[in-house]
């Protein structure tokens, strides 16, 4: 094998593929006539031509899990929805948005918003929904100006609307009408949990809820409801479009498909990359021009601040959700926030554990009152005034959170308290000997590689 | 009978004037109408009066639980529990720094730092001249663009120490300034009512910003055979600080916030925390 081919086998081109985002670099790409130039409402019109139960069992022969996190395959939730129960039945979009490093959604929203609705067409579709929600962050006003005029331009073309219009815009007859509704939350990481996103969504504090019954069953206003992340909704209509053998050409027999790998942190390009499940972080950062110059990868996160921390051993691990779970750790959403050796591993951990007990919504007491606690105990140990015992305290309050708690905030909160512990233990130890932290903050900055001749320039 | 008042606000709270109330009324019925089950309108209605005034206010919330037949407690617990709900009187424009971790690291906190001295405030404080609140905020969902700066909700991406004193500068100087994603800044009341679920009027406030902002387009790049685009920062005004303290721990905001008042003389709630 020549260096030329292998190149070319690891090149960018080769290993992206990009399909929401193939796009995103058109002028204009949000507007309903620049999705239409890109196969745009096709897959719905192959679906509304469809019978309902045969889009979910092709959503669900594509492998299409859940990109919010969990994993879930997409078609069974929809499975789930009871058929002829004679209540109504309603599709909601989480488009909440706000795990640490997660990035994906918000740019696939501002970039290319008729992916969602068509998506949302679809799925209400095959659930028998007539009315559907997107649940938007609120701290995100430029996407909400986007789906506002997404939506208003489903609405005119016919994609949305009453039966009547729709049968005579889109020529299916029997079509029901469709309604959605953009509701914009008011900052609450919990409401990214299904159940408490519900609860939002009907007024209330935003709170889990005891699960069963599941939201299939007894979701929005005690109707059955289905609940997906924005990522997967936005990917049914290509499936539907060009079936699920492309579909599962790309990644793993149980990860089938594409997604979006978020790189950032202390990288030489951070960004959002689409590309087949599988891929690695050694490709991904071979191809994006590495860590930033003269520095290595300490260690990253796979999905988020609630996934496992991983480091510089896992650098080839398939990212897709067998592969990152094998590894010990969970694919969650694909948010590949890379430190290097700069960062203190200590005070990464401490921040990630005061954002858990700030957003844990205090209705169960393991979750509430140990994120609490391991502030305190953490806050001491970054600033050098713990004890060995203390260690062992953070494991052992993070076991009592873990599993134990009402949602999987708690579990969340609890990832990188025992992955920091089993490769950074002696960081952490040395916080406690030392009597401080040995890193200096300064040089994990963005700027901290800068020449200093630089630095005296002022405003 | 006594004067004494336990240090609790008259009820009710006093009411939007005529005809706020019935242009408000108007709006909400509007927002009412989205919804299957009429109580889905309180999180927009909540943004719907904190465009009115800035904050949600116990007038706003004697408003909302009117028009959605709801108790002022059952509002209020609403209210409360949601960071974007502002309880007192704040800056026309929301300076938010994301000091969550990877923000944090990569200069958040050095920013954060240099803005309250900068500006004199501690975390959720306003300048003197009502144009800026500063606070800290969670992940905004804009990693790759680290360390980012919220202004009412728009993108500033990529910001320095000195961009950062720049911005904040340039708001209170009353100089245009525009959010690297998204559309010329409104205040935070015009932000509010877009939340509410009413779409920005101003003519171009979709298309500002362009389709996608740099860092969205890596991997697109890439996989169409251009060259990994160079990583883009905005303009060093200031540079990073000279001597740059050790950041604290600007996310021990978690102490119980008090309750808005529509006005000082009538207090909202218990006046004293607990023990004092």
């Amino acid at each position: 094998m020549t260096v030329t081919t292998e190149r070319s086998e690891h090149s960018p081109e080769k290993l992206l593929a990009p399909v929401l985002s193939a796009h995103w670099d058109e002028a204009n790409s949000w507007t309903l006539r620049a999705y239409l130039r890109h196969e745009g409402y096709q897959g719905s019109a192959k679906a509304l031509a469809m019978d309902p139960d045969a889009v979910i069992a092709l959503v669900k022969d594509a492998g299409l899990r859940g990109r919010g996190g969990a994993g879930f395959p997409t078609g069974m939730k929809w499975q789930f929805i009871p058929q002829g129960d004679g209540k109504p039945h309603y599709l909601v979009v989480n488009a909440d948005e706000s795990e640490p490093g997660t990035c994906k959604d918000i740019p696939l929203l501002y970039a290319n918003p008729h992916a969602l609705i068509e998506g949302m067409v679809i799925a209400c579709h095959a659930i028998r929904s007539e009315h559907a929600f997107i649940y938007l962050r609120g701290e995100t006003v430029p996407v909400l100006r986007r789906l506002h005029e997404a939506v208003r331009e489903a609405y005119e073309a016919g994609y949305l609307g009453t039966a009547e219009r729709r049968r005579e815009k889109l020529g299916v007859d029997g079509l029901p009408g469709l309604d959605i509704t953009v509701h914009a939350g008011a900052g609450a990481y919990i409401c990214g949990e299904e159940t408490a996103l519900l609860d939002s969504l009907e007024g209330r504090r935003g709170q889990p809820r005891l699960r069963p019954p599941f939201p299939a069953v007894a979701g929005l206003y005690a109707c059955p409801t289905v609940v997906n992340n924005v990522e997967s909704i936005a990917s049914v209509p290509s499936i539907l479009n060009k079936g699920k053998e492309w579909f599962r050409s790309m990644g793993s027999e149980k990860s089938p498909g594409f997604t979006l790998y978020s790189l950032s942190g202390h990288v030489a390009n951070p960004g959002q990359f689409e590309g087949p499940l599988g891929i690695t972080l050694r490709q991904l950062l071979d191809m994006s021009g590495g860590m930033r110059p003269g520095h290595r990868l300490k260690f990253w996160t796979p999905g988020g601040s609630s996934t496992p921390l991983l480091t510089e051993e896992h650098l080839d691990v398939p990212l897709d959700y067998e592969g990152v779970g094998a590894a010990g750790s969970m694919l969650g959403t694909k948010a590949l926030q890379c430190f290097d050796e700069t960062t203190c591993v200590v005070r990464a951990v401490t921040r990630w554990t005061e954002f858990y007990a700030h957003e844990s919504c205090g209705k169960c007491t393991p979750c509430r009152e140990g994120t609490y606690w391991l502030v305190q105990l953490l806050r001491d140990v970054e600033a050098g005034k713990g004890r060995m015992a203390d260690l062992d305290k953070l494991a052992d309050i993070a076991d009592n959170i873990n599993g134990k708690s009402f949602c999987a905030l708690g579990d969340g909160a609890a990832s990188p308290i025992f992955s920091s512990l089993k490769y950074f233990r002696a960081e952490y130890e040395q916080h406690i000997t030392g009597g401080g932290c040995p890193f200096d903050p300064a040089k994990s900055t963005v700027w901290a590689d800068e020449p200093r001749t630089t630095l005296g320039v002022t405003a | 009978m006594t004067d004494v008042t336990l240090g609790m606000p008259q009820l009710p709270a006093p009411d939007y004037p005529a005809e706020v109330r019935s242009r408000l009324e108007a709006d909400a019925a509007e927002v009412i109408a989205r919804y299957p089950d009429s109580r889905s309108a309180l999180l927009p209605l909540l943004h719907l009066v904190q465009s009115e005034e800035g904050h949600v206010t116990r007038t706003g919330i004697r408003f909302c639980a009117e028009v959605l037949d709801l108790t002022t407690a059952e509002v209020t617990a609403v209210a409360t529990f949601y960071t974007m709900y502002r309880r007192k009187a704040s800056g026309d424009y929301q300076v938010g720094v994301c000091t969550n971790t990877l923000c944090a690291v990569m200069g958040g906190d050095a920013i954060f730092e240099e803005l309250q001295s900068h500006l004199e405030l501690g975390n959720g404080e306003t300048t003197e001249d009502g144009k800026v609140t500063l606070e800290h905020i969670e992940c905004n969902a804009a990693c790759d663009f680290a360390p980012v700066v919220m202004v009412n909700w728009e993108f500033f991406d990529n910001q320095t120490v000195g961009s950062a004193k720049q911005l904040v500068d340039d708001l209170r100087a009353g100089r245009t300034v525009t959010p690297t994603r998204g559309a010329p800044l409104c205040t935070f009341k015009e932000t509010a009512r877009i939340l509410a679920g009413f779409p920005d009027p101003r003519p171009g406030s979709v298309e500002a910003g362009g389709s996608a902002g740099p860092a969205s387009l890596t991997g697109l790049r890439l996989a169409k055979g251009e060259d990994a685009p160079g990583r883009v920062v905005s303009p060093r005004h200031g540079g990073a600080p000279q001597d740059e303290a050790p950041p604290t721990h600007p996310s021990s905001h978690d102490a119980p916030q008090r309750t808005s008042a529509s006005d000082p003389h009538h207090p909202a709630g218990p006046v004293a925390e607990e023990g004092e």
